[in-house]
C-alpha cells in the first residue's frame, strides 16, 4: 500500500529560503504532517514544523499545502494522487521562523488589543443563569482552535502588510462578535469593531469561512451579524431616531 | 555567549490548565509571574480534554455532593488516593467551575440556565461540567483569556501588560537551579532561535503535565515526555505512584499515524457501546467483584439506565476506565478484536444521526477527517492508548509544595490525587483546584522568605553545557533512540506486565541510557527539532525508568498497575506508596516503600463497612470497626 | 506574549515566494464565471431600460413592475396609480429599477461574487490580489454597503408587488404558462429577499437574550435557515426573474404565441 511520493518543502530562515524537492515514503492511512515528520527522521532532521496533538485539536500545524492554508495533521494522503507533487509552504501572512515555522505573534498581539469579558460587577460566581439558546452563537465561535489560518488567507493583510496595525483579522473580529453576544456582557463593542478593529476592511469574500478547519461559518455568523449590529449603531437614521425618540440605550436586549 | 535573564518570583513551567491556573493565582496575590511553555500559548495538552470537569454542584441531580464525588474518587483509585487531596478537590470542584464562567467560559446549560453536567465512568451522578466534547479547549481559552485580562489590566495601571504576568512560549526548561537546598531559578532556550534563558526565581510551580511519549500508542502529543516529573527528580523531590498508569480504553486503531488518538468516554456516556468481532456486550463479562452491584447485569437494564438512572444501574461500559481498557485488551487477545485490532464502539445503532452531530460533533469529525469513517451510519474500531501517568512528584496537598524548598507541582506531574486509577472528568477539575493551590502555595511561599535565594554560576554553566552538548556531537539518530524507548515500554511495561518483562525492560533503559549519551543533532540552534529531542530523551530515560521500577515491586494489581504474576488485589499492599529519587549525580533513580497515612476518621467513616472491607486490612477494619462505635 | 527578545531583521520577514498563487486546483473558475453570469445580467437589464414592450395582460414583466409612470398602459400600474407626472417620459422601469438592483448590489453575496468576479479583491483564497492598495468597505465610497438594510426594506415592497403581479395573473388568466412563470419568480424572489443577512439581523440576529423572545427567536430560526442558501437563492431568483421577464417581453412582443402562453 505504500508508495515514493514527491513533495517539495519549501526551507530557509528569517524569508530567504527555496523549494527543495523530496522523494519520501507515504503509507496508508497518512496524513500530511505524517510525511513531514517521516523527512524529519530520515532526510533532514532539523526540518522545522510545529504541531501538537495531532487530531485537529489545537490548531498547531497550520501550514500551505498546494497553496491552500490546511493543518498539516488534518489532511490525508489519500486526497492526493500518487503522481502529484505536494507542495508546502509556511503561512504568508506571518514572518517566518524557520521552514514551516511562522512567528504569529500578531495574533496574540491582536488578542490582547480585544476588551476582555465584561460582566455586570453585581453578578457573582455560580449565579450565572443562561439558556442554552443563547450561549450557542458564542460558542460555536468558541470551537475556535486558533490555527489562525482565516487570519493568514484573509488577503486584507495577506496582500497588504501595511493594513496590519488597523485590522484584527477575522478571529479577532469573530471574538468580539463572540463577546457582543454573550448573554452577560455588558461592554460596547460596536464603534470599537469599526473604528479600532478594522470591520470596516472586510469585504466578506469569505475565505476565513473556507480554511476553517472547525467549519465555523465565520462569515456569515459573525462578521456580517457584526456589521449589521454596527449598522443599527452607526448607519441606521431610523434607529438613531427611534433612539432619539424612545430614549432606549443600546441594541443590547 | 551571553545568556538572557529575568527576574521572576513565581516562574509557572507549563500552561496548560495547571499552569495557567496557577499563573493567574500567583499574579492574583501580587506576584511577578512567568509562564514557560514549549508550546505556543494555548496549545497545551489540555485542549484535548473532551469530556468535562467534574464538580459536585448538583445541577442535574441535587442528590449530589462533595461527599459522593470525595467516595467516587477514593473508589476509582482503589482507596490508594491522597485523601486529603481528594477531599479538597471534591469540596473545591464547584467554585473552580463557578469562577470559569465569570471569566467568559460558556458551559452547556441545563433548563433552568444552570450549568450542564453530564454522566461519566465511575462517577456515581450526572456531574461533568462540559461544552459537547470540547471541554479542555473551552478551559484551555478561558484561562487564557483571563491572563490576557490581567495583562490589560496590567496595562491600564502599570503601563504595560506584561509587567506582572508574561508569557514565554516556546521555550524549554532543561534544569532547574538551587541556592543550597532551595529553589534559586531555572535554565532552558528558546525553541526558536535556541538562546540560553535563565529565570531567577524563589519558587517554581511545575504544570509540565505526563509522560506518554515513552509510549508508542498514545494520546499524548509531543509535549509529553515527563519534563517536570525529571526536572523535579534532578531538583531531589521525589515522585509517587509512578508505576500507575492510565490505559484510556478507547483510543483510534486505525490509520496507524493516528493510533492512540482518543475517542472520549463520552460517547459510552451518551449509549455508545462496546461489541466483539461476534456482535457480542462483552463488558458483563468483565465486571469485577467490588461493582458487581453498582451495575447492570443485563443489557436490557443498562439500556434503561440511559433514561432512568434512579430506578436502574449503569451498564458496564461505564465502569472505570482500567477495567474497560483491560476487558479490550482481553477480548483482543483471545482473538474476538475488530480487523485492525481493536473493539467496535457502536453509537451509530443508538442514537439517531442528528443527536450524534449534535452531542458528539468533535468525534464525528475526527472520525471523517482522519479515518474516513462515519459515526453515525458505521461503528468505531477502538483499543487502549496510554493515556494519563497517576504518579509524579510527591507534594503538600494543600499547597501543592515539593519537599524541595520553593518547588511546587500541580496538575498531572503532581501524584497522590488519583490514587492508583483516576476517574474521566477528575483531570480538568484537578488542574483548576491543585493549580489555584500550588498558585497560592508558591505565592506564600515568596511572602515567607527572608532573602532571595541566588543560583550559583558553576550550577548555570553546568545546565548550559549539557544543554548545548548535543549539538557538539554528532551521534546517534536521537528518534531511533526514542522509538526504541517507546516500543521498550509499550511492549513490557504496558497495560499488562510481569516481573520477567520489566526486568528486561529495565535493562534495555539502561542500555538507551548509554547510547542516549551519544546521540547528536545536525544543524543549527534555530528551531531544530533534533536537538530538542537529544535533551527530551534525558527526562523521558529517567521516567521511564522510574515506572519499570516501581512497576517491579510493586507486586499486587491495581487501578493503572496490572501484574499478570500477580493479579489479586493486596489490602497491604494498599497501605504503602512507592517513593522513587535520583541517585544524587542524577545517572539512576531509586524506589523506596513508604507508608500511606490512614485517612481521617470523619472521612473513612463516608464509606460502608462492606465496601471497606474489600480494600483494607483486617487491622485498619477493626479500628474502623471501633470507630463507628464510639 | 510577543516574543522579540531575539530580534533580527531578517526574522521580521515573510517567506519570500514569488509565485502569485501554489494552488493547483482550477481557481479561476468561480471568478471568471461569476463575471460572465453577472454581465449578461447587467447587459439584459440595461436592454430591458429601452425595451417598451413590458406589459402583455395581464402580465407585466418584473424588471418594470410596478410601473408608475403616467407612460405605462392601464392595466400595467399598480392599483391604477400614476404618481408621476406627465412631465417623466423616460423609461418606467427607470424609476424602480433602482430599488431591486441595489438590493442586489449591496447584498453580502453579490459583494462576495463580485468582490472575486470583477475586482479580484481577491480573486480567490490565497491568490494575491492585484491592487496595491486596499481599504475595503472602511471608506468612501464601499462605506456606502452599510445602506444595504435600506434596500431589504425596499425589496420587501418590491417582493410583495411581484407577488401581486402573479395573483392578478392567477385570477385574470389561471391557466396561462407565464402566470406559472410568475409565481414561480414571485416565490424564489420573496425566498432570496426573506434570506437575506439584514433580514436575519432584524428578526432576532439583534438580540442578545433569544429565550426573552420566543416568537422571533422561531422567526430567526427559519431566516436562518433560508439565509444559509442565500447564494443558491440569490442565483436562482437571478435566473427566474430574468426568465420571466424576458417570457413576459416575448409575449408582448408577439413571438410566444400560443393559447395558455
Amino acid at each position: 500500500m505504500s508508495y515514493k511520493a514527491k513533495f517539495r518543502v519549501w526551507r530557509g530562515e528569517g524569508g530567504e529560503g527555496k523549494l527543495e524537492d523530496f522523494t519520501v515514503e507515504v503509507n496508508e492511512g497518512e496524513v500530511v504532517l505524517d510525511i513531514i515528520h517521516r523527512l524529519q527522521a530520515t532526510q533532514t532532521p532539523d526540518l522545522a514544523v510545529r504541531w501538537n496533538c495531532k487530531a485537529g485539536k489545537c490548531g498547531s500545524c497550520s501550514m500551505e499545502i498546494n497553496g491552500k492554508p490546511r493543518l498539516g495533521c488534518m489532511t490525508r494522503m489519500s486526497t492526493f494522487s500518487e503522481d502529484e507533487t505536494i507542495t508546502v509552504t509556511p503561512m504568508r501572512t506571518f514572518p517566518v521562523i524557520k521552514d514551516l515555522v511562522t512567528d504569529v505573534s500578531f495574533n496574540y498581539q491582536k488578542a490582547r488589543e480585544i476588551p476582555s469579558f465584561t460582566p455586570p460587577a453585581d453578578v457573582q460566581p455560580g449565579e450565572y443563569r443562561m439558556q442554552q439558546i443563547d450561549v450557542e452563537r458564542s460558542q460555536e465561535f468558541r470551537k475556535c482552535i486558533e490555527c489562525f489560518m482565516c487570519n493568514n488567507v484573509c488577503h486584507v493583510i495577506r496582500d497588504h502588510e501595511e493594513n496590519k496595525p488597523n485590522f484584527a483579522g477575522p478571529r479577532f473580529l469573530m471574538r468580539i462578535a463572540e463577546l457582543d453576544m454573550h448573554p452577560y456582557d455588558v461592554a460596547d463593542r460596536k464603534d470599537s469593531a469599526q473604528e479600532e478593529h478594522g470591520l470596516g476592511y472586510c469585504n466578506i469574500t469569505k475565505c476565513c469561512t473556507e480554511v476553517c478547519p472547525e467549519h465555523i461559518k465565520i462569515t456569515d455568523n459573525a462578521l456580517i451579524p457584526m456589521k449589521e449590529r454596527v449598522v443599527d449603531r452607526k448607519y441606521d437614521p431610523l434607529v438613531w431616531l427611534g433612539n432619539k425618540i424612545f430614549k432606549r440605550s443600546t441594541s443590547k436586549s | 555567549m551571553e545568556i538572557e535573564r529575568h527576574e521572576y518570583d513565581v516562574v509557572v513551567i507549563g500552561a496548560g490548565g495547571a499552569g495557567l491556573r496557577a499563573a493567574i493565582e500567583a499574579r492574583q496575590q501580587g506576584k511577578r509571574t512567568a509562564i514557560v511553555c514549549k508550546s505556543l500559548f494555548g496549545k497545551a495538552h489540555t485542549v484535548m480534554a473532551e469530556g468535562g470537569a467534574a464538580a459536585a454542584m448538583g445541577n442535574v441531580n441535587s442528590a449530589d455532593n462533595w461527599m459522593v464525588h470525595f467516595r467516587d474518587t477514593m473508589r476509582g483509585g482503589k482507596f490508594l488516593n491522597n485523601w486529603r487531596m481528594a477531599e479538597l478537590h471534591a469540596k473545591e470542584a464547584p467554585d473552580r467551575v463557578w469562577e470559569l464562567e465569570a471569566w467568559g467560559a460558556l458551559f452547556d446549560r441545563t433548563k433552568d440556565g444552570k450549568i450542564s453536567q453530564r454522566n461519566f465512568g465511575g462517577h456515581e451522578y450526572p456531574r461533568l461540567a462540559h461544552v459537547g466534547d470540547r471541554t479542555g479547549l473551552e478551559l484551555i481559552r478561558t484561562l487564557q483569556q483571563r491572563v490576557v485580562a490581567l495583562q490589560q489590566e496590567d496595562e491600564r495601571l502599570h503601563g504595560d501588560p506584561e509587567a506582572y504576568i508574561k508569557v514565554f512560549q516556546e521555550c524549554t526548561i532543561t534544569r532547574l537551579l538551587k541556592d543550597g537546598d532551595a529553589i534559586a531559578g531555572a535554565f532552558g532556550y528558546w525553541r526558536e532561535n535556541g538562546k540560553l534563558i535563565v529565570f531567577d526565581t524563589p519558587a517554581v510551580v511545575l504544570a509540565t503535565g505526563g509522560i506518554g511519549k515513552s509510549y508508542v500508542v498514545t494520546s499524548n502529543s509531543w509535549e509529553y515526555t515527563g519534563d517536570g516529573h525529571a526536572l523535579a527528580l534532578l531538583a531531589g523531590a521525589k515522585l509517587i505512584n509512578m508505576e500507575f498508569i492510565q490505559f484510556h480504553p478507547t483510543g483510534m486503531v486505525w490509520p496507524p499515524s493516528v493510533r492512540g488518538i482518543l475517542v472520549t468516554e463520552s460517547v459510552r456516556g451518551d449509549g455508545g457501546v462496546l461489541r466483539n468481532s461476534e456482535g457480542k456486550r462483552f463488558m458483563f463479562d468483565y465486571i469485577p467483584d467490588v461493582f458487581k452491584d453498582k451495575y447492570a447485569t443485563t443489557e436490557e437494564e443498562g439500556d434503561r439506565w440511559y433514561t432512568d438512572q434512579a430506578n436502574n444501574r449503569r451498564p458496564p461500559e461505564l465502569l472505570p476506565r482500567d477495567e474497560v481498557a483491560r476487558a479490550i485488551n482481553s477480548e483482543v487477545k483471545a482473538g474476538r478484536g475488530s480487523p485492525q485490532g481493536g473493539v467496535f464502539l457502536d453509537v451509530s445503532s443508538r442514537l439517531p444521526a442528528a443527536e450524534i452531530i449534535k452531542r458528539l460533533p468533535s468525534m464525528h469529525h475526527q472520525f471523517k477527517e482522519l479515518a474516513d469513517v462515519d459515526i453515525t451510519a458505521e461503528p468505531m474500531q477502538v483499543g487502549p492508548t496510554c493515556h494519563y501517568i497517576m504518579g509524579g512528584v510527591e507534594v503538600d496537598a494543600d499547597t501543592g509544595a515539593a519537599d524541595v524548598p520553593g518547588l511546587f507541582a500541580a496538575g498531572e506531574v503532581s501524584g497522590g490525587m488519583h490514587g492508583s486509577n483516576r476517574l474521566g472528568g477528575n483531570s480538568l477539575s484537578d488542574l483548576l483546584v491543585f493549580g489555584r493551590r500550588a498558585g497560592a502555595g508558591a505565592a506564600a511561599y515568596v511572602n515567607g522568605l527572608a532573602a532571595r535565594p541566588q543560583a550559583t554560576e558553576e550550577a548555570v554553566s553546568a545546565a548550559k553545557a549539557e544543554a548545548l552538548a548535543p549539538l557538539e556531537r554528532t551521534g546517534e539518530n536521537p528518534y531511533q533512540v526514542h522509538q526504541e524507548l517507546q516500543r521498550t515500554m509499550n511492549e513490557l511495561v504496558g497495560i499488562i506486565r510481569n516481573a520477567q518483562e520489566v526486568t528486561e525492560a529495565l535493562e534495555a533503559v539502561g542500555k538507551l541510557r548509554e547510547r542516549a549519551q551519544g546521540v547528536g543533532a545536525a544543524g543549527s540552534r534555530i528551531y531544530n527539532p533534533g536537538w530538542h529531542l537529544c535533551l527530551d530523551l534525558r527526562n523521558m530515560l529517567l521516567v521511564s525508568e522510574c515506572v519499570a521500577k516501581a512497576a517491579l515491586i510493586r507486586e499486587e494489581s491495581r487501578g493503572g498497575h496490572t501484574r499478570d504474576d500477580f493479579p489479586g488485589m493486596s489490602a497491604d499492599w494498599r497501605r504503602k506508596l512507592l517513593v522513587c529519587a535520583a541517585s544524587p549525580d542524577g545517572s539512576g533513580v531509586s524506589v523506596e516503600e513508604k507508608v500511606q497515612p490512614p485517612m481521617r476518621d470523619d472521612l473513612i467513616t463516608l464509606f460502608d463497612r462492606a465496601e471497606l472491607k474489600k480494600y483494607i486490612t483486617e487491622e485498619e477494619l477493626a479500628d474502623f470497626d471501633a470507630l463507628v462505635k464510639e | 506574549m510577543t516574543q522579540t527578545t531575539a530580534e533580527s531583521p531578517a526574522r521580521r520577514q515573510r517567506a519570500q515566494i514569488k509565485e502569485r498563487t501554489l494552488r493547483t486546483d482550477q481557481w479561476w473558475r468561480y471568478p471568471l464565471v461569476t463575471f460572465l453570469i453577472f454581465t449578461a445580467f447587467l447587459v439584459y437589464a440595461t436592454w430591458t431600460l429601452f425595451d417598451s414592450s413590458y406589459f402583455a395582460a395581464p402580465y407585466i414583466a418584473p424588471f418594470s413592475s410596478p410601473c408608475l409612470a403616467t407612460s405605462c398602459p392601464e392595466g400595467a400600474r399598480l392599483f391604477g396609480l400614476a404618481p408621476f407626472g406627465d412631465w417623466y417620459t423616460l423609461s418606467p422601469s427607470l424609476l424602480i429599477l433602482v430599488l431591486p438592483a441595489g438590493f442586489r448590489f449591496t447584498c453580502y453575496y453579490y459583494r462576495k461574487a463580485y468582490y472575486r468576479g470583477f475586482w479580484l479583491s481577491p480573486p480567490a483564497c490565497a491568490v494575491n490580489e492585484p491592487h496595491s492598495k486596499y481599504s475595503g468597505e472602511s471608506r468612501f465610497p464601499l462605506i456606502l454597503q452599510n445602506i444595504h438594510r435600506y434596500f431589504f426594506y425596499a425589496a420587501i415592497l418590491i417582493g410583495l408587488v411581484l407577488a401581486w403581479d402573479a395573483v392578478l395573473a392567477l385570477v385574470e388568466k389561471p391557466l396561462g404558462l407565464g402566470t406559472l412563470i410568475l409565481v414561480i419568480n414571485a416565490v424564489f424572489i420573496n425566498l432570496y429577499t426573506l434570506s437575506c443577512h439584514s433580514c436575519r439581523h432584524i428578526t432576532a440576529g439583534r438580540l442578545n437574550h433569544f429565550s426573552k423572545h420566543p416568537v422571533r427567536y422561531r422567526a430567526w430560526g427559519f431566516v436562518s435557515k433560508l439565509n444559509a442558501k442565500h447564494q443558491q437563492l440569490a442565483l436562482i431568483s437571478m435566473f427566474t426573474v430574468m426568465g420571466a421577464d424576458l417570457y413576459v417581453r416575448l409575449v408582448a412582443k408577439g413571438i410566444v404565441n400560443f393559447p395558455f402562453a
